[in-house]
């Protein structure tokens, strides 16, 4: 049984329609990335999905149960997680408090001090600045902040919207190896991704998106070398 | 130019002339005198819509033509003898001379901004007329009683006033019409709309404020020319009254910013709005509140005013409701 | 040669959002300029068309240096633009927005000419039907039309068109197309900045592509789409990917 589940989701802001009947599945244990060129409707999916905007037609599942309209704060309770794009931490609180904010789901809290553990084995550089001022870090600290505050949830499903986004390709390289581990741990994910290569390289199985539709989709080694890829970027 | 043969137009200005005629056919002397008022405030409010209805610059402080026209005009008439038609228009040319001058920098502004340095400006002149010598500092300047003598008496000169102002009215409201009609108003409005993309449509939005403020600046000027040789007497504080360009955006408002007749119903309906309530025993404690309450409702529910309402509900009114 | 941008870049305090662009554009072609999100493209528009004034280099229209002109001098000289988010004049009617763009553009009309001229360029575009409502009240493809009936109003020799089929359906962006064509037909040459991929490059004769404010490659539609330097920048550096995979698998 696949723990997310899309089907046929429309929406757009105000009159303008950007997903047209969008439809995908993540399985359990894998990490799923959904890419496509700007305007493709990447965002707006994984806005749907939370709820942050209410789909217009259409259904997300959720371990069996349909969340469509419910709100993100309680899909957070249930387990959906969103790191959000350009990360939108708490710049005037340390390390450690984003962190604290993360856990705000019940189950979460119970488990604290654990999952905090767990967090800083995964992401040891974080334990050094635990209590540095979260703006006075550098992009790609303050991304790794971002995936471990989502990670103190304790996600059933976590989502990452543009994680390599002003990140040199090192960086980039380093985040990636985070969210390989993750998956050794059994950790159902979505990437939605700006770099088609990163993407594909690092998840089991990928969505194209063009013009608010998929366009192609399978498993990421085999969407790699796809001629319709390029294609499906640049028009022609 | 096709304005001219519009018979909306020359309708228009029938109406008001025939209206404005009626205390002098009748021979009502308050009649007269409370028509003498509210064409001063048509010609007010029509001059605050050709700035504001047209280009969306919200003058609140116009009133410093009124009273940079009174001021020359009078020192006109009373150090050299002038004739107040004559000491009249030099005081428009001198009030669209200062629009001219300030309205360069001042332009440039954008919204509350611009609205703020308006009312900057006229506090700024008030306190240099309150200053000046040569126009009876903080006293102001009056008539010796014998200036009416050159008009026929004080009682004639009042009726040469009213003449003078209907006139002025009429030619006020008729060249809002044709700005509004032109080419030169649409480009008014194009700025109103967007001025960033008006520039990029090929209109030069600097060029074109300035010349409306210009232009804008000329008729409150003539009558406050008018309306201080009538009162015989002028002083910075009643010259340079600023709650009257407030109250003059309150009529364009309330009638239909830009649009031609807006100004004029708005001014009207206001006048008589007001004097209703002050003279009523019930009203006359809280009449500003109700006034006040009025301006609110409009400006939630009915932002276009009387006229513009009108306009936009019924297709057939906008063919001969400008 | 009808545009000529020379060696121009424009910097923002720190930002650097063109660095030291050349292009030439030919009468009576279309020039698509492609590129990623914030690689520079609108900042080019805004800085041929006069809205910025280039940090350096030169613009050259119809062989007069023009660079640092204001817009509205561009547009007499014969250069109409369209933005991205379209900027209908909502208080006034569709027709009145029109005869704006005919009163103040290259021929300079007075009103009852430009009136007439208005009314053609609504039949152009198909928005006759519409000429008496207020702009505000369109809808976004209908605004798209405006936004370009108002440009086309203005007689240009070139019209710089910013997304014209961002947010269009399918169906809308087919019609907007057959109208970008037609456009072509009356002899106007055409830039156009455009994410949508398909269409412009099935559409344009040339195509330059940005990224970080700089070119990257110039060339045919077919050239550019196969050109190593766009797929990275589009899809993503292969080496990188290569090198992660590289790294994890042992």
């Amino acid at each position: 049984m696949s723990t997310l589940q899309v089907k046929s989701l429309e929406a757009g802001y105000g009159e303008v329609q950007i997903l047209w009947s969008m439809s995908l599945e993540l399985q359990r244990g894998k990490l799923t990335s959904l890419v496509g060129s700007n305007g493709s409707g990447k965002t707006t999916l994984l806005r749907a999905v939370t709820g942050l905007l209410k789909p217009w037609k259409g259904n997300v599942t959720f371990d069996g149960k349909d969340v469509t309209k419910i709100s993100p704060h309680e899909k957070a309770e249930m387990g959906l997680v969103l790191v959000p794009e350009a990360r939108q931490l708490f710049t005037d609180m340390s390390v450690l408090e984003n962190l604290e904010m993360g856990a705000t789901p019940k189950a979460a809290r119970a488990e604290f001090k654990q999952t905090l553990e767990w967090v800083y084995t995964l992401l040891p550089r974080l334990k050094e600045r635990q209590n540095q001022l979260t703006g006075t870090l550098s992009g790609g600290e303050q991304q790794m902040v971002a995936i471990a505050r989502g990670l103190m949830a304790k996600p059933k499903v976590l989502m990452f919207d543009e994680l390599s986004l002003g990140l040199s390709p090192l960086l980039v390289i380093n985040l990636f190896e985070v969210l390989l581990k993750l998956k050794t741990q059994g950790l159902t994910m979505l990437l939605v991704e700006q770099n088609v290569q990163m993407a594909l390289a690092v998840s089991d199985y990928a969505y194209v998106l063009n013009n608010g539709r998929v366009d192609i989709e399978g498993e990421s080694r085999k969407v790699m070398g796809m001629e319709s890829v390029r294609k499906a970027y640049l028009g022609i | 130019m096709k304005t001219l043969t519009n018979i909306s137009f020359w309708l228009l200005l029938v109406v008001v002339a025939a209206v404005a005629l009626v205390p002098i056919v009748q021979g009502n002397v308050s009649m007269r005198e409370d028509a003498f008022y509210i064409l001063m405030l048509v010609i007010l409010a029509s001059s605050t819509n050709i700035i504001m209805g047209y280009t969306g610059y919200v003058s609140f402080g116009h009133i410093v033509f009124f009273g940079t026209g009174g001021y020359v005009a009078f020192y006109l008439m009373q150090t050299y003898q002038w004739h107040f038609v004559l000491a009249a228009l030099v005081g428009g040319v001198a009030a669209s001379l200062l629009a001219f001058l300030l309205g360069n920098a001042v332009l440039r502004l954008r919204g509350a901004y611009f609205a703020l340095a308006t009312i900057g400006i006229n506090e700024a002149v008030r306190s240099f007329v309150s200053n000046f010598e040569p126009f009876g500092g903080s006293i102001g300047m009056f008539f010796n009683f014998s200036m009416y003598d050159a008009y026929g008496g004080a009682k004639n000169a009042g009726q040469l006033a009213y003449y003078a102002m209907v006139v002025l009215a009429l030619v006020t409201i008729a060249v809002s019409f044709l700005i509004k009609k032109s080419k030169f108003g649409l480009g008014l409005m194009s700025i109103r709309e967007d001025q960033d993309a008006s520039m990029v449509l090929g209109i030069n939005p600097a060029r074109m404020k300035v010349m409306t403020y210009t232009i804008s600046a000329f008729f409150p000027a003539i009558a406050g020319a008018i309306f201080f040789f009538k009162n015989g007497l002028i002083e910075p504080g009643p010259a340079f009254e600023l709650h009257r360009s407030v109250e003059a955006l309150v009529m364009v408002m309330l009638g239909g910013f830009g649009t031609v007749t807006g100004p004029i119903v708005g001014a009207v309906v206001y006048e008589r709005l007001r004097s209703f309530l002050i003279t009523n025993a019930t009203f006359s404690n809280f009449h500003l509140v109700i006034a006040g309450a009025l301006l609110l409702l409009i400006v939630l529910f009915v932002p276009a005013g009387l006229v513009g309402w009108l306009r936009l509900r019924f297709a057939a009114v906008r063919r001969f409701l400008e | 040669m009808i545009l000529s941008v020379e060696n121009v870049s424009k910097r923002f305090g720190g930002l650097q959002a063109l660095d030291k662009v050349t292009l030439s554009v030919n009468e009576g072609e279309i020039f698509g300029i492609i590129g990623p999100n914030g690689a520079g493209k609108t900042t080019l528009f805004n800085t041929i068309n006069g809205v910025y004034t280039p940090t350096e280099g030169r613009i050259k229209f119809r062989g007069e240096d023009v660079t640092g002109l204001p817009p509205f001098d561009l547009s007499k000289r014969g250069l109409a633009r369209t933005y991205q988010v379209v900027r209908p004049l909502g208080e006034l009617t569709v027709r009145e927005n029109v005869t704006v763009g005919a009163c103040f553009g290259r021929e300079n009309l007075p009103l009852e000419k430009a009136e007439k001229v208005a009314d053609e360029v609504l039949e152009f575009v198909g928005l006759t039907a519409r000429h008496d409502m207020l702009a505000s009240k369109l809808n976004v493809a209908q605004k798209k039309r405006l936004e370009m009936a108002r440009a086309l109003a203005a007689r240009p020799i070139l019209i710089l068109l910013d997304e014209v089929l961002a947010g269009l359906n399918p169906q809308e962006v087919g019609d907007m197309l057959t109208v970008v064509r037609k456009i072509r037909e009356q002899g106007v040459t055409i830039i156009m900045i455009e994410h949508l991929m398909h269409a412009v490059m099935n559409l344009s004769d040339r195509v330059f592509v940005l990224d970080y404010g700089a070119q990257i490659a110039e060339g045919t539609p077919q050239e550019v789409s196969n050109h190593p330097k766009v797929i990275e920048a589009y899809l993503g550096d292969p080496e990188v990917a290569k090198r992660f995979l590289e790294g994890t698998s042992s």
